[in-house]
This record gives C-alpha cells, structure tokens and sequence, in this order.
C-alpha cells in the first residue's frame, strides 16, 4: 500500500498541538477557489508538461511515461507546478505507511506528534492507519487534517489510533459552501457531530475570506450548531484570514480581512461559549 | 615614550567622545592605563600570537588588560548575603521584600568583574521566594517591576545574568511576568530546566516571556549539575560557573586562524593547534599567578573576607572561536569538499578537533583551579563585535544554517557538551509560534535530551534582541548608528555584531 506524499515538514507549529512532522498527501476531492496549496489537489498523469519547462533539467520522462524528479538538481523555482494543467506536481514520491515513518523518526525526541494534511487525507484512510500505528508505537500523537467530506464513522479502527482531528468548515450554508468548494458540506457538518460526540474533535478550521461568502453569518450558524458540544471535549476555533500566497492567479484576488473583522468574528464565538479561538 | 603619547592620544580620543556616557569613559581610560602596565611573565611566542593584527592573531584575551586586579567573573554567594547581611556595607539580613531587594541593589554596586558591573546578580527566584508574601501580590509585582528597571537602567551592561529554576516558584513566576512586560535588554536571564521538575506551565510562562523580551534561555540542568555540581550558575553571556567563585581569565583560540598557519589537517592537529594550545594555557597560568599571588584581590576585597567568594571556587575558562571556520579552511586546503554544518566529514573534522581540545585541557593543570579538578573549563566564546569573518564556538555560521531546524539541532547535538563553562545556540521564531508556544517547548526537551546545553529564543520581530549571547534593543542600536549616546556598553557590541557578524539575518524558524 503506497501514497502519493507531496511533502514533509520536520518541525510544524501551525499544524496541531507542539511541535509536529506535517506528511501532506497528494490529491484532493473538493475545489476551493482560495486553496493555497493547489498542487496538491490532482494526481500527475505523466504528461510532461512540467518536463521541458523545467529551467535546470531537474524532470525528466521514465520509459514507463512517468515523471522523474532530480531533487538535486531542484532550484524549487516552482516553474513545474505553475505549469501543471492538473493542480498536480512532479516533485512527489510515492511512500508505504513504513517509509514515510522513517522520515518521521528523525525528528524524535523533538516533536510530540505527527500530522498529516493533504491534500485530503482521509482518501488514503488504510495508509493512516498503518502510518499511525507505527507512530504510536513510538509515543506519537497523531491528528488528521480533513476538508472533512469523507465520513469519519465509516473508519473507526483509524479513529481509535487517531488523538485528534482537525477539521475544515468552509460556510455553514449548504449553498455557500458549494460555491466556495463545489462540494456539499452535509458530511462536514456530520463530521463535526461526529467527531465532536467521540472527543475526537480537536480543531475547526475557518478561512475568511469576506468577498467570497457571508463570513460573519457561517461564524454565527456554525458557534450555534457547535456549542452544545463543548460540554463533552473543549475544542480550539481556528479563524483563519484569507492570504493570497499560493492561490490560483484566477482566486487571488480576494481582500485580506482586517484585525478588526477578526476580532469580532471571535466575539460572536465567544458569545457562544467558545474560549479556545485562535486567529492567524 | 613613543607608546605612552600613543597612550596620551588615546586617552584625549576617549575624553573627548561624544557618543560614551560618563561611565564608559571613565572604564575605557581605565584600559588605557592599565595597557602601559608590564607585570606579567609572558611566556615566549605569546606576542607574536596574541598581537598579531588581523588574520595572524591566534589567541585572544578579550580584553582583560594586562595587570588583572580582579576575576574577570565574581558570582558571589548571595543567599549567603541575605542569610548573614554584610559587615562592610553595614546591612542586616533583610526581613521583607522590600530590603531584600534593596540589599541585592546595594550589594551589586560591589560587585567586580572585567566590565566594572556584575555578571550574576542571583538566583532571583531562590533570594527572593522567603519575602515573596510579605507583601501583596500586586504589590511584589510592582516591587519587582522597579527592582528589575532599576538593574536596566545602572548595570549598564548586558553581560550580566539573573538565574531562576528548576523548579516553579511563585518568585519566578511573577519575575517572568514582569519581564514580558518590561522587554528589558539587562539583565540576561537563564532558567535552569529538568524535565520532571520544572512544569510545563512554569516553562510556557518562560517561552512566552522569551518571546516578548529575548529571554530567559534555557539551559540544561541535568547536564550542567553532571559536571559543576548543583552550586552552579550561569553568569555572563552562558557562562556555567561555580557559585561562590568564578572564573579568574578567560582566553580564546582563534581557530581559523590557526587553520591559516596549517599547510593541512595533519599540520594542524599534531603542529600548529597543540603549540597554540600550549602558549594560551601557560598565558592564563600566569593571569591567575599574578591574580592569585600578587594582586591582592582575594585577601583584601569584602566579598572574599565576608565569606561571599572563595579563592578556591574560581576556575578559567579555556575559550574558542571559529571551530567553523577551521574546519571549512582546513577541507579547502586539503582540497576536499564538505562545509561545516552540512557535511558528515566536515562535522566529524569538527568532533575530531574538539576531542584534541578536550584531551589537551584534560591534561593540563593549574593549581588554583581546584573547583573543576585543576583543569580549565572549554568555553565556545560568542566572538567580539571587531571580529569579521570569525564564527561565534561552535556555531554553524550565520546564512548558512541548514534549511530545517532539525537538522541544524542534530550537528549542535554533536558540539554542547564539550562546554561546561558554555555555549548555546540562538534561534530566531516566526511569529505565529506566540500561538504555539509547546512547539518550542517540544523542542527544548527533545534537545536536552539529544546532549544539547543551551538555547535561546526570540521572536523574529522583537525590539530586545540576542546579538551573540547577550541582549539588545534593535531602537538603542539605531539610536547609537546615528551618533547619539546610548545607556548601556553593550548596545555598541550589538551595533558592532550587527554590521559585522550579520546577526540581523539569522534564519527564520
């Protein structure tokens, strides 16, 4: 069993508790406009594109017609996946659960945990579950990044090696979250439920992105629908203003939410009795 | 003659300098003096090494002066002090917080060292937690608040340390408190940290602390008491050193340079390194001879009669600079490739050299280095601000870390322990960790366990900054690079470092 693994980043202090090696999976099921990693989304179906654009020959074909990527050569100019007419990049390796945790070990004694994003995730559940046994094995916590389409009940041997989730609620509104995904957002808010009932909730993420949807109205829905839950396990609000960096030129033309904005936003959810927010 | 109207001309630059305060005047033409002084036996070759200009220069004595009348760092005993009070400065124990920390501001203004100001001023935590309830909390904050202000504003040196720790006391709770509030550049201030005794929350305190104002550090418990013994501070920049005692002289080999009279490796280690070695020990026998035997410092000075210093708890620091800087000259020369910090056989260069230190220091013997078994201590010396092209101990230089942090952490891993007298890697944190802050903490604990020392934090957009090992306000700095007159000594080494050592442009993590 192999996944498509974009990346790795040793030391992460933006993705869950503590210091974590962040394993971000290729390959997603959703289209949000502002995505700021679009690379991830597609699988590469070896059609060269990248190959000859490449400014320092780091890519070239195999005789299988794949893509083969020269990490030596790369200057991470980042040409191959501006390129890519499939949200895709050649600078992937295809990992089992067993070599990725190699890349993980490295960082112990120095991380608490690992994290793995994507992408989305949650569409390699069989490599996470290997993944995360062998973490735990070491002490490892281990926590999943979801856009949260994919339904967690259906995967309860994961769960139960799995600390945490961290979990994307786009909009609240069916019809916003639609515009801004092309996904419906049932599962999602399921998800939460879920999750949330199962202590296993340990983070709703929100991107705020003002021009794009009715923010302050999908932060007030969403802390109404969620606060009965806090009762069972505290969970953290992350608000999450919008950035142009690596959006799609097409989606990168968004306003940037002001402080002031924010701040209120965590009113509201302080209002229902949230008190772990976080704004980056 | 020709040296004492050298002299003269000197003295009249300093006298009539418009950016030094009163008091870095008065210090500066007390060097002045002291240069024309000829006490010292100095052992044969020393000159040529230790005079040289520029890249020549092998050894180097960090400007202690050539007739040493004091330690170049006094870390009194200051529990003793506010058990006993002082004969000499006529002071009782204190009773409550408010003599206590007023005996500790009396008592400093005694306090020696090479910078005219003291380089410890106490285990705060510890002197100050038997007065801690004699007043309200609100009010010990503020007593706090201005004793710290106090220390900022007269120590007007960096190069002067408060301790706190292991172990969580509402004292040090309250100091961190203040000092995130403060963002103060003096004092420096290390928390001794042991996994088990020092809690989470105490160190979340801290790291907050640390990235509102540049400190505390973090220095490594277990690994420090190994080696000195529980009675140990940290002094100075991250100076491990006795209590009660201290270190007479602290000397530096300037190993790149040592690298350049080298014709390869083997020149290097068997030659040129060990007679180096040699003259710089034998140097910094005869500081303490004369320190020691002549100067009369330690029959006469009260903190030695009163019992707040031994003569027997001072030792030296066998310091160096530019183990980087060897090793990537030495490769050159023997025409192989490897850098420092990111190839295997360069960082085993460095280990391999480090070892030849170590069984050098092993081997030598100074009488009047009882506490640490008649042997120097190594120090990994943080440079000086003139110093250009030269790498602070053993620290990969500035620019060319490793792109992740665990990576640079798993070479420093390699180099700390040789340090008991100190050495400390400095990191520069983005800001979004102010959210994060057990993301450091994860990190100091997987370091102390991987044999790291010493480590320091700031925020990348923090006004107090750490230079080297001491603590500058980026404000004071621009303030002095425009010609006006700056309060403290060491914004001058920072405005210094920051030109030469590229310390603005520590990488990002």
């Amino acid at each position: 069993m192999k996944a498509v693994v974009n990346r790795i980043i040793p030391f992460s202090s933006v993705d869950g508790p503590g210091n974590r090696t962040a394993i971000f999976l290729q390959g997603c099921n959703i289209n949000c406009k502002y995505c700021h990693n679009p690379e991830t989304r597609g699988l590469c179906i070896g059609c060269g594109s990248c190959v000859e654009q490449c400014p320092v020959g780091a890519l070239s074909r195999t005789a299988e017609g794949r893509i083969r990527y020269d990490a030596s050569k790369c200057v991470q100019c980042d040409t191959c996946i501006h390129v890519c007419p499939h949200d895709s990049s050649p600078r992937t390796w295809e990992m089992s659960p067993e070599e990725a945790y190699e890349k993980v070990k490295r960082q112990i004694p120095f991380i608490r945990g690992i994290t793995v994003s994507g992408g989305e995730c949650m569409l390699q559940p069989d490599f996470l579950l290997e993944l995360f046994r062998l973490a735990g094995k070491d002490g490892l916590t281990t926590m999943i990044d979801s856009n949260g389409t994919i339904p967690f009940w259906e995967f309860p041997e994961l769960l139960s090696v799995t600390d945490g989730v961290m979990l994307d609620i786009k909009a609240f509104g069916a019809k916003e979250h639609q515009r801004i995904t092309e996904a419906s957002n049932d599962t999602v808010l399921k998800n939460a439920v879920y999750l949330a009932e199962q202590s296993k909730l340990y983070e709703v993420r929100c991107v705020i992105v003002p021009d794009l949807y009715d923010a302050e109205q999908s932060i007030r829905d969403m802390g109404k629908f969620l606060a009965p839950y806090l009762k069972i396990r505290e969970f953290r609000i992350k608000i999450i203003a919008y950035r142009p960096m690596g959006v799609r030129e097409a989606y990168s033309h968004y306003r940037i939410p002001g402080r002031e904005y924010l701040d209120s936003l965590a009113d509201i959810l302080r209002e229902y009795g949230f008190r772990d927010i976080v704004m980056i | 003659m020709e040296r004492v109207n050298e002299t003269r001309e000197k003295i009249l630059e300093i006298i009539k300098s418009p950016s030094l305060t009163h008091e870095q005047k008065v210090t500066n033409l007390a060097g002045q003096a002291d240069s024309l002084m000829e006490v010292l036996d100095l052992p044969e070759g020393l000159d040529e090494l230790l005079n040289a200009p520029g890249e020549a220069q092998c050894i180097c004595d960090l400007s202690e002066g050539h007739a040493p009348m004091r330690p170049r760092y006094i870390v009194p005993d200051y529990e003793k002090f506010m058990k006993e009070g002082s004969c000499f400065l006529q002071l009782a124990p204190p009773t409550d917080l408010y003599e206590a920390l007023d005996h500790l501001l009396i008592l400093y203004k005694h306090v020696p060292s090479v910078t005219n100001y003291p380089v410890f001023v106490g285990h705060l935590d510890r002197l100050l937690e038997p007065f801690i309830d004699t007043v309200e909390e609100a009010q010990a904050k503020k007593l706090l608040k201005m004793f710290m202000t106090h220390i900022d504003r007269t120590v007007l040196d960096s190069f002067s340390h408060a301790n706190i720790g292991p172990a969580p006391t509402k004292a040090g709770r309250l100091l961190l408190e203040v000092e995130a509030e403060l963002e103060n550049a003096v004092p420096n201030l290390t928390l001794k940290y042991e996994e088990g005794v020092t809690d989470d929350a105490f160190m979340l305190k801290a790291i907050d602390c640390a990235l509102h104002s540049a400190k505390p550090s973090f220095a490594n418990h277990a690994m420090f008491r190994s080696e000195l013994t529980e009675d140990y501070v940290i002094a100075s920049c991250y100076n491990g050193l006795p209590l009660g005692g201290g270190s007479y002289t602290l000397c530096r080999l300037i190993l790149g340079n040592i690298a350049k009279r080298s014709s390869g490796i083997q020149d290097f280690e068997e030659n040129q390194l060990p007679y180096v070695m040699d003259i710089m020990a034998r140097y910094m026998d005869e500081r303490i001879r004369f320190e020691v035997e002549e100067s009369g410092f330690f029959e006469n000075n009260f903190l030695a009669k009163e019992g707040l210093i031994h003569r027997d708890r001072f030792t030296a620091m066998f310091g160096l600079v530019g183990l980087a800087d060897c090793v990537n000259l030495l490769l050159e020369k023997e025409g192989k490739s490897g850098r420092f910090g990111h190839d295997e056989n360069a960082n085993d260069l460095g280990v391999e050299i480090m070892e030849i230190i170590q069984k050098f220091n092993d081997a030598h013997v100074n009488p009047y280095c009882e506490v640490t078994g008649g042997h120097f201590l190594l120090h990994a010396q943080v440079g000086l601000a003139e110093d250009q092209n030269v790498t602070p101990g053993t620290r990969i230089p500035i620019g060319e870390e490793p792109e992740e942090l665990i990576d640079q952490l798993l070479v420093l891993s390699r180099f700390h322990k040789y340090f008991p007298s100190g050495t400390g890697d400095i990191f520069s944190i983005d800001l979004t960790v102010h959210k994060n802050p057990e993301y450091v903490l994860d990190i100091i604990k997987g370091a102390f366990k991987k044999d790291l020392r010493y480590l320091s934090f700031y925020s990348s957009d923090s006004d107090v900054i750490r230079v080297t090992g001491y603590l500058v306000k980026r404000s004071e700095m621009e303030k002095l690079d425009q010609g006006l007159a700056v309060l403290q000594d060491t914004t001058a080494l920072g405005l210094g470092a920051s030109k030469n050592g590229h310390i603005l442009e520590r990488k990002v993590r």
